[in-house]
């Protein structure tokens, strides 16, 4: 908000690179800017439950994977079109999560990570276990890549232009959301959920929202998974993916939006590259996840602006989350 | 009816085995409120090292205590130079502990390999023995056992010991039991390497059964957080309902619903724990 | 007098499991009166605000206000009622800035709150009344300011402001001289002689002169139970609380 006007040069900096760049790019760094495009915007609708509301869920793959399966499903089933997928797989996310909300919401800190956990758990459940719809361990494979009218996003430079215009369009609802006054009443959440109560917040129902507004922006990245890959299994939804997001937030900067859509980016490419150089990748990743809250704890992009400004000084450790005691 | 009594059988012995795992996590859980993901992965690496003793030399019991043994300690490690820092903040504990589970299933991948081992058990608990008309596999019976036995010494432990005492002083209320001059971060750093060893042995003792291989610590990890929270932080009563219940409903779940299975398994947990979010028999 | 009374509590208590914090309580707050809470430490004043604004649930007994039974009502919807309240220890956005903190407190009540699409600058009369309320508290020249950052004397202030902003009918303040030195709480106090006298104020004071100051009508709390009821003078002579406030004004 403040400083703006270099981090808005930043951003369009970044942004027309993203535009101009890729029909330069060979194959391979081509399909991983495309593979970090979309799991920026997964990370990006975390950051709004961990970084803007304080609600760090281990469960937030389940919305993800579920919109990736029905993609995958309708069009390999029924050979559903483009908008079609696109509506059911939301629609998908946002029943689930109003669903699991009501169960979960009343719950803070540790117990909401493990209730979250634990609904998280019922979905990689059902993927896993009901072959007959989801082919289990199997996985679903064949997914086309959509075509839209007469055009066709089956080619990867098509493609990324596809997963670019839905990163923009969401990275702008986004920021739109979390600047609007119910943006700002869960920041107050994060401070304060008593004082916000007192004041005369129903904190319940801004929560609730904030999980739904989450989880459909988390089906909006499976929905554009689906395609990329081609192929979905219940790896999509398992623990590991959650808390991998975590860390992208994390890395990035929780609050920021701009940083868990940087994570993620370095995520991504760590994950691909690093592993094509060393078997080790595991190693190094899990020496990601400590160095981030020994070295960074509130995300590169924290880290940055805390630098810049003097007056607005957030420490948080990382960020601060319900049920966090001083 | 020999299908109930078998797969009741086999849910208690499975529960039997979440209970080791369970147990531990439940101490950690109530006195320190630590979040750890790696709590898996000290029943993976107890698991390895008891295979490698059984592979030099021969020694079943002596496995089980070399194994818990040294995750005791990687616990200590752990807790002292990394966790303690981390008090009270639940996402940095999530990543930390993750980043370390991480590393241990890599190390564990580069010691051991990829390939699955089931630990050597001696002579005396191969084979199965026979109960009127139903068979049982003498392990499970050891299993059970085996946690029947663990469950009792933490029991007296508790309730009849002083140092047990003091730990459930800390899980009732850490600040109180400062206040009276229990030293927390002793406690802390002894429920750690305990709740470590109780994991580990658990390992070996499953390894002789379910077997070690790369991915058993993520596979074990959310069934033994659903039994601490089912059950209650910090209440080894908790532990035990908790793995009996998830262990018995895993079973039946699998062989009367096998396509439903983890749903039948899951979602009555996430009932509970929507009526009762601090758990059956938990406090706060 | 007939009017309907602010704050009405009748046979309130509060019970944690063996400790009875609050035991039978009446008390009656009429419209625009000014009321002192007092008593020791551990006599329930805090616990018997928290009843009042919903933080707690009593174990028996009933609350009103302004004639509406809220006793099964949660905190949010007492605010929309008119009731607002300070915190003895500071419960403010401590990383947001003063502004920002205000606007949280300005738009709680108002149809706003849910507004997804459009940013908040784009409510102008947000802005106009938050900073009303910092001028009127002498806190104008620090909006920029993260709350971290002030004084524990502005921040007391900031508690002040921000239970203003909802226009409240019935004020609780707790210890609003809280870890104040003598000249802060002067201000504290002049500030809080100025507020509207529409307002009904029910105060917890520990400082005699500041609670004298500021009241007419006095309830003495001692182990849970009301001991003395009524006006200053009567309180202040009442035998029972010269007793347990021996030395004390």
């Amino acid at each position: 908000m403040m400083g703006g006007r270099r981090r808005i040069l930043a951003l369009l900096a970044v942004g027309g690179l993203l535009v101009v760049l890729p029909p330069f790019l060979s194959a391979y760094p081509l399909t991983l800017l495309t593979q970090g495009l979309i799991f920026a915007v997964f990370a990006m609708s975390l950051d709004l439950l961990l970084g803007y509301t304080g609600l760090a869920s281990l469960g937030h793959a389940a919305y993800f994977g579920v919109a990736a399966y029905v993609v995958a499903l309708m069009t390999t089933l029924h050979q559903a079109g483009f908008w079609t997928c696109l509506v059911l797989a939301l629609l998908a996310a946002i029943v689930l999560s109003a669903t699991f909300g009501l169960v979960a919401i009343r719950a803070v800190g540790v117990y909401f990570l493990m209730i979250t956990l634990a609904l998280a758990m019922v979905v990689w459940g059902l993927a896993f276990r009901w072959v007959s719809l989801t082919q289990g361990d199997t996985g679903i494979s064949g997914v086309p890549r959509p075509t839209l009218g007469p055009w066709s996003f089956a080619h990867q430079t098509a493609f990324y232009y596809l997963t670019l215009v839905t990163f923009l369009v969401a990275f702008g609802l986004l920021l739109l959301i979390v600047r609007s006054p119910f943006g700002m009443s869960l920041r107050g959440i994060r401070e304060s959920e008593g004082r916000m109560r007192c004041l005369g917040y129903n904190v319940w129902l801004h929560k609730y929202l904030a999980f739904i507004l989450a989880a459909t922006f988390a089906g909006l990245a499976g929905f554009l998974w689906a395609y990329y890959n081609g192929f979905v299994s219940p790896v999509e939804v398992q623990l590991i993916t959650s808390v991998e997001t975590l860390l992208m937030v994390a890395l990035g900067g929780p609050g920021t939006l701009v940083g868990p859509a940087l994570g993620a980016g370095i995520i991504v490419f760590l994950k691909n590259f690093v592993s094509v150089y060393t078997k080790r990748w595991l190693l190094i990743l899990g020496g990601v996840y400590i160095g981030v809250i020994l070295f960074a704890p509130q995300g590169l992009i924290g880290a940055l602006r805390e630098r810049q400004s003097q007056d607005r000084k957030s420490s948080r450790y990382p960020a601060g989350i319900k049920g966090d005691t001083a | 009816m020999e299908f109930w009594v078998t797969q009741s059988f086999n849910g208690v012995s499975y529960g039997a085995l979440l209970f080791l795992l369970a147990s531990g996590l439940t101490l950690i859980f109530g006195v320190m409120r630590i979040v750890n993901l790696a709590h898996g992965s000290y029943f993976l690496v107890g698991g390895y090292m008891g295979l490698t003793t059984v592979w030099r030399t021969g020694n079943f019991p002596l496995a089980l205590f070399t194994g818990s043994l040294a995750v005791a300690l990687i616990g200590i490690g752990m807790e002292r130079l990394f966790l303690r820092r981390l008090k009270n903040q639940v996402l940095a504990q999530v990543l930390m502990t993750m980043g370390f589970a991480l590393i241990f299933q890599d190390l564990s991948l580069l010691i051991w390999g990829g390939d699955p081992y089931t630990i050597p058990v001696p002579p005396l608990l191969r084979g199965s023995f026979r109960l009127s008309l139903v068979v049982f596999p003498v392990y499970r019976l050891f299993i059970i056992l085996a946690a029947t036995a663990v469950g009792i010494a933490l029991w007296l432990f508790l309730e009849k010991t002083r140092a047990g005492a003091t730990i459930r002083a800390a899980v009732d209320d850490g600040e109180m039991a400062q206040g009276v001059g229990i030293n927390v971060p002793v406690v802390s750093m002894g429920v750690f390497a305990l709740g470590a060893f109780l994991a580990a042995l658990g390992g070996v003792v499953g390894g002789g059964f379910i077997g070690v291989y790369p991915g058993v610590d993520f596979e074990v990890l959310p069934y033994a957080f659903v039994v601490v929270i089912v059950g209650g932080l910090g209440s080894l009563p908790g532990a035990i309902v908790g793995s009996l219940l998830v262990g018995l409903l895993d079973n039946f779940g699998k062989a009367l619903f096998p396509e439903l299975s983890y749903f039948t398994l899951f979602a009555p947990m996430a009932v509970i724990l929507a009526l009762r979010p601090t758990g059956l028999f938990g406090k706060v | 007098m007939t009017a309907v009374p602010a704050l009405s509590l009748t046979d309130l208590s509060k019970t944690f499991g063996g400790l009875k914090a609050v035991k039978g309580v009446a008390l009656c707050v009429a419209p625009g009166e000014r009321r002192a809470l007092i008593g020791p430490n551990g006599a329930g004043k805090t616990t018997l605000f928290n009843l009042i604004s919903g933080e707690l649930v009593p174990s028996e007994g009933r609350i009103s206000l302004f004639g509406r039974d809220v006793t099964s009502l949660p905190s949010h919807r007492r605010a929309a009622l008119g009731l607002a309240r300070t915190f003895q220890i500071t419960n403010l956005f401590s990383s947001l800035t003063v502004l920002e903190n205000l606007l949280m407190a300005v738009q709680a009540l108002e149809r706003t709150k849910l507004m997804l699409l459009r940013p908040v600058s784009s409510y102008p009369h947000l802005f106009a009344r938050a900073r009303a309320i910092l001028e009127s508290v002498g806190l104008a020249g620090k909006e920029g300011d993260v709350v971290k950052n002030l004084s524990h004397g502005e921040q007391r202030q900031m508690e002040i402001a921000m239970a203003l902003a909802g226009r409240p009918r019935l004020l609780l303040l707790d210890e609003p001289t809280a870890g104040l030195s003598l000249a802060e709480s002067r201000l504290m106090t002049a500030l809080l002689q100025k507020l509207d006298s529409g307002i009904t104020l029910l105060i917890i004071e520990h400082d005699m002169d500041v609670a004298f100051a500021l009241t007419d009508r006095v309830t003495a709390l001692h182990n849970g139970s009301v001991i003395a009821d009524g006006h200053r003078d009567e309180v202040k002579s009442n035998p029972l609380v010269r007793e347990i406030y021996l030395g004390s004004a």
